[in-house]
């Protein structure tokens, strides 16, 4: 397709008139959506506009009808399932935190830590030094040192969160889908996860998809706004706000 | 001997229709009061020809040697007491110097034809038919004039078609007769095309040329047909086994397609609606054995009612403890299958019970080139109403309503009102009492013993997980196409192989298409 | 491999009670007051098998969260090879004298021997087909089944669809394997009468080391990375996925590997037995271990060496005593164990601070 060839260099995420339906139900309608290298993107809209179908065609659980989804130049991921498209090095965050209940905090990263994922492998496998220094700093990063003892179905409901998007970070991905973070956070907790995403941000690219407007704010990101499948607008969260079907659909109601 | 008979009785039609204006009756009498056997035997022939209204009694009386002839032609017969009747009057008669007519073998054969071609001028059809149908296995060309002359006469058209089948038979058989006229002839057995025409037509040999080219088109052309009928016949079987499946597995579409919830004793519930029939039956046979004909009839809402409420005790004591974990309710309701087998093997002993299928469920019809049996029709219907009243229930009725509603949205449904709890006895109740229902079905076909149902879970989950969970249309289907796929195998390669094999295609079927032929889909079958 | 106290004490009692059993059977006089009658051997070596295949069970159900009602066949494929081996060492003292076919091959007026006959006069091959014959239809059926995402109760009908199918099929006289009756009246095993009390103590010993193993084979699995994800495999399939796991193959290996080990337990089971017909694959057989299982306690190992042995001594006391009560009884269990002890009797005893080898809870 000349489409790829005509993008920049610098495209992460490529997304061309994406369509998926369920029994007649169109969840996503020609959607298009470009992600530069480095950038973090929020996603909006109102319930049913598509945002959870976007992140699993992306991630390879939903295989759209029609349409493009690149990653980089030229892998087509429509091609790939889960697996193979987490090991490109996209990570996903799902709306309810999911983590590994019945291990620990610690085992949790293990298990997300970048490596060999082949049973041959991690039937000899033993954790290294290297392997420590990494769910070390996993658990700095998002401050979970002390918890690292813990059951992952021990922890609060923004731990898990936490946890989760710390699996995320140990998987070292290129982009993090991350799907309402900060959903039943404090607002602490929010201002957190917020200077968090911030700070992954500066070496990965994000998409963030929220429901929480002054989190989406604080962000201070482009945002895509989208509605009934499709991109009603994008722009600045200023300009977004200010789009009067933007404010009709979704903010005004 | 049949050659020269046969002559006789073509001359003696050609005769009496002929130029030659003599009563064809006051010929028979001629020949049948002449004391030569040769004269004898054309005059039976004669006679039946002649249509006479007398010529059965008078046939009848000459082979019990009661017939009797003067030497003026005049014929009598000797009644038991020893007087005289006139032969063609019925009338007592005197009779004066008489002989009996005398009878050799060839005249003997010749007077069963006769009577058997006589009945075809009988008034009653039914008779006509019978006896047409012994022309045409008989094949007799000694029939041929009766045979023409009945076909002359006869109004009913069903007769009518049976007896030109048998005229083409006795003309195929004749030695002689048109090319034409037999050609015609294969043409109506080709026609008529079922396994006795086929086997006549076979049976011909040394035709000519243009008889044995229809003959051997006719025969594939019945072949054909035969296949077509064999297809017909396999289908019909299938039906009825996927109807079996079908109303085994109906219930399971309401508790596990509906609810989610896998329940290994359904098939139990299937076999206490087999036992509840059972027990109406003997209680129906102690007590009110005018109606004992109508047991079934009793027995469907009892076994809905027992099984329904055996299920609404399971839900509130077993099974609502256990909702969203499948595992551990599949092997609670496992144990209880155990204990409700053990119960019953208790109760009622480890044997097969007897079962009554009524005298209007017994016995078979036939159409066309198939053969349907009464109580597999019945259940074909049976299961039919029993989908229709169940989507009926689910679609119009109050509690159908809140039923989908629960299933839909639990909390939702909670939130307006709906006692959730309340809703989930009853709509397991409702599964059970349709497995109960079953039994009562299968009560019919299968041998009613503790294990009843234990022969049909595997199956019946099958045929819901093959239709797709939650459609009851893909259910129906799912058992439609199982028992139909069962059927069309077991002639080739055994009933146990088929069976196998159909358990191994769905094995693979299922790992194609892990939700089914009709899966749901969107977000709402992740959750 | 870290083994903690429950484990010492699993490898103890399973190799030590056995082993002091066949002491007590071969050493003391009948008659005398510590004497082990041979059937006690008979009754421990059989309850040793089907520990095997417990252990099997738990290895898939505790910790992949594959509940396989199907465990029974690859039980029963592995007796069938060790059958196989057996009927051929009865040689000419069969009804029929014929060395080289068994009897019901003569009686059904067979000649030859089948092709897939050849070599099971050969021990070593024997017990090579008792692991690569369950080994490879496991391999095959998990492969189909874990790669096209058939989970949950879905699986687990398959897998009793799976093993109805063989019951059915080895009903069958045609395929060669004694139809309804299986194969019995064995006389030798290694050249060593197997109806001999030394012959019976020594499979029972055999029976508990291979027990041994298999269970220190099962720990190391489960302590591994790969036993951990596993457990994350069995808690959120699709996580595991979208960290680049591929769940099918994990699945695949223990499911081929718990195969394996339940088909050892077969092999095992049939000269201890002096049995082996198609009753065995009845899918009833398999849920059964699976319910020894669960109340020894899912996800433990150990637990389900001991649920095996407690339910199958309950059931030989049961049918002893109250033979028409026993199914009232196992059906009770059934309800009584999930209702009220999900985790099992080793639930009872694993103190709310210890670190259990996996928590119990629904895998859904």
């Amino acid at each position: 397709m000349t489409e790829t060839q005509t993008l920049p260099g610098d495209t992460l995420l490529y997304l061309g008139g994406v369509t998926v339906s369920f029994d007649g139900f169109r969840a996503l309608n020609a959607l298009s959506l470009v992600l530069e290298k480095g950038e973090m993107r929020a996603v909006i809209g109102p319930n049913g506009a598509g945002k959870t179908t976007m992140m699993d065609v992306i991630t390879g659980k939903t295989r759209p009808d029609t349409g493009k989804v690149m990653f980089g130049v030229n892998t087509d991921l429509t091609q790939l399932d889960e697996p193979a498209i987490a090991a490109l090095g996209i990570g996903r965050k799902f709306q309810k935190p999911t983590v590994f209940e019945p291990h620990t905090v610690w085992d949790n990263i293990l298990l997300a830590l970048a490596g060999d994922r082949k049973p041959r492998f991690s039937l000899w496998a033993k954790e290294t030094a290297e392997e420590r220094t990494r769910i070390e700093s996993v658990l700095e990063t998002v401050r979970m040192k002390d918890q690292r003892h813990r059951l992952g179905g021990d922890l609060s409901h923004g731990q898990k969160q936490w946890l989760e998007i710390g699996m995320l970070l140990a998987q070292e991905p290129q982009l993090l889908l991350v799907d309402e973070p900060v959903a039943g956070m404090t607002d602490a907790e929010t201002e957190q996860t917020a200077e968090l995403l911030r700070e992954i941000n500066k070496t990965r690219s994000v998409v963030v998809v929220e429901h929480d407007m002054a989190f989406v704010r604080a962000l201070d990101v482009k945002v895509t706004v989208l509605h009934e499948g499709s991109v009603l607008s994008e722009g600045s969260i200023d300009n977004v706000s200010a789009d009067p079907r933007v404010v009709e659909v979704y903010l005004g109601r | 001997m049949r050659r020269l008979l046969a002559f006789l009785m073509i001359a003696a039609v050609s005769l009496a229709s002929g130029p030659s204006k003599a009563d064809p009756v006051d010929d028979a009498v001629t020949a049948l009061s002449s004391g030569s056997f040769d004269s004898v035997h054309e005059g039976v022939g004669q006679l039946v020809a002649s249509g006479s209204p007398r010529a059965a009694a008078i046939i009848g009386s000459l082979q019990n040697g009661k017939l009797y002839f003067r030497p003026d032609h005049t014929l009598f017969i000797k009644q038991d007491d020893g007087t005289y009747v006139g032969a063609l009057t019925g009338t007592p008669a005197e009779a004066g110097a008489v002989k009996p007519v005398k009878v050799n073998n060839a005249i003997r054969g010749a007077m069963d034809a006769a009577l058997g071609a006589l009945r075809l001028f009988s008034p009653d059809a039914a008779t006509r038919m019978t006896a047409a149908e012994a022309v045409f296995h008989a094949a007799d060309p000694a029939a041929l004039p009766a045979l023409t002359k009945a076909l002359e006469k006869e109004a009913d058209p069903a007769v009518k078609v049976r007896m030109q089948q048998a005229r083409a038979a006795v003309v195929l058989a004749s030695p002689d007769g048109a090319e034409a006229d037999r050609v015609a002839a294969v043409g109506v057995l080709r026609a008529r095309g079922d396994i006795d025409a086929r086997g006549f037509l076979a049976s011909l040999s040394d035709q000519p040329p243009a008889v044995a080219a229809a003959i051997t088109s006719a025969l594939t052309a019945i072949d054909r047909l035969a296949q077509i009928w064999s297809v017909g016949q396999s289908i019909y079987y299938g039906l009825s086994l996927g109807s079996v499946l079908l109303l085994a597995a109906a219930g399971l579409a309401i508790t596990f397609g509906v609810m989610g919830v896998i329940n290994m004793a359904h098939g139990e519930m299937v076999m206490i609606g087999a036992y509840t029939t059972f027990v109406v039956q003997q209680f129906m046979r102690a007590h009110t054995p005018g109606l004992y004909g109508a047991s079934l009839l009793f027995a469907v809402p009892l076994a809905f009612m027992v099984s329904g409420s055996i299920g609404i005790v399971i839900e509130r004591t077993l099974i609502r403890w256990l909702y969203g974990r499948p595992l551990e309710t599949l092997l609670a309701t496992w144990g209880l299958s155990l204990v409700l087998q053990q119960a019953v093997r208790t109760i009622f002993g480890a044997n097969n019970q007897d079962v009554d299928t009524p005298p209007w469920m017994s016995g078979a019809t036939a159409l066309g080139g198939l053969t349907l049996t009464w109580n597999r029709m019945y259940i074909i219907l049976f299961s039919a109403v029993v989908l229709a009243g169940l989507m009926a229930a689910l679609r119009y009725t109050s509690l159908g309503l809140r039923m989908r509603a629960v299933t839909q949205n639990r909390r939702m449904a909670a939130a307006m009102g709906i006692r959730t709890p309340w809703i989930d006895a009853l709509t397991f109740g409702l599964g059970s009492g349709i497995a109960g229902m079953a039994g009562v079905a299968l009560s019919q076909i299968d041998n009613v013993s503790p294990n009843l149902g234990q022969s049909y879970i595997i199956d019946s989950f099958m045929v819901v997980v093959f239709g797709g969970v939650g459609n009851l249309w893909g259910t129906t289907l799912g058992a439609l196409t199982l028992g139909i796929v069962n059927k069309f195998l077991e002639p080739v390669a055994g009933a146990v192989v088929a069976k196998i094999v159909v358990l191994v295609l769905l094995i693979l079927f299922i790992q194609r298409r892990p939700r089914g032929m009709f899966p749901l889909k969107g977000r709402a079958v992740e959750s | 491999m870290k083994l903690d106290r429950t484990a010492y004490l699993t490898l103890a009692l399973s190799l030590g009670v056995p082993v002091a059993l066949a002491l007590l059977n071969q050493t003391t006089e009948v008659g005398s007051a510590l004497h082990i009658p041979t059937y006690v051997v008979a009754l421990a070596g059989k309850y040793l098998c089907y520990a095997m295949l417990a252990l099997a069970v738990d290895l898939v159900w505790g910790f992949a969260g594959i509940l396989s009602l199907g465990h029974a066949a690859f039980f029963a494929l592995g007796g069938y090879a060790m059958g196989m081996y057996l009927m051929r060492q009865i040689g000419t003292r069969g009804v029929y004298g014929n060395a080289e076919l068994p009897d019901f091959m003569v009686f059904l007026g067979w000649h030859e021997l089948p092709w897939y006959w050849q070599g099971s006069q050969w021990f070593p091959f024997a017990v090579a087909m008792a692991l690569i014959v369950p080994g490879v239809l496991a391999m095959g059926f998990g492969w189909l089944a874990f790669r096209s995402r058939v989970t949950g109760v879905y699986l687990s009908i398959i897998t009793q669809a799976l093993t109805y199918a063989l019951l059915l099929a080895f009903f069958r006289n045609d395929m060669g394997f004694g139809g309804n009756n299986g194969m019995t009246d064995f006389k030798d095993i290694l050249g060593l009468n197997v109806q001999a009390d030394s012959t019976r103590s020594a499979l029972m010993v055999i029976s508990a080391l291979c027990l041994c193993v298999q269970y220190l084979v099962a720990r190391f699995v489960v302590q591994s990375r790969f036993g951990k994800v596993l457990i994350a495999v069995r808690n959120t399939e699709s996580r595991t996925r979208f960290l680049g796991y591929r769940p099918e193959a994990y699945k695949l290996v223990v499911w081929t590997l718990s195969a394996v080990m339940a088909g050892i337990g077969g092999a095992l089971y049939v000269p201890q037995v002096g049995i082996i017909n198609p009753s065995e694959f009845a899918p009833a057989n398999s849920i059964e271990a699976v319910i020894w299982v669960a109340v020894g306690g899912r996800g433990t190992l150990s637990g389900a060496i001991l649920g095996a042995v407690a339910v199958n001594f309950g059931k030989t006391w049961f049918t002893g005593m109250l033979p028409d009560y026993w199914l009232y009884a196992l059906g009770a269990l059934f309800i009584f164990v999930t209702l009220f002890l999900p985790k099992g009797i080793m639930g009872l005893f694993a103190k709310r601070a210890a670190k259990p080898v996996a928590v119990l809870e629904v895998a859904e």
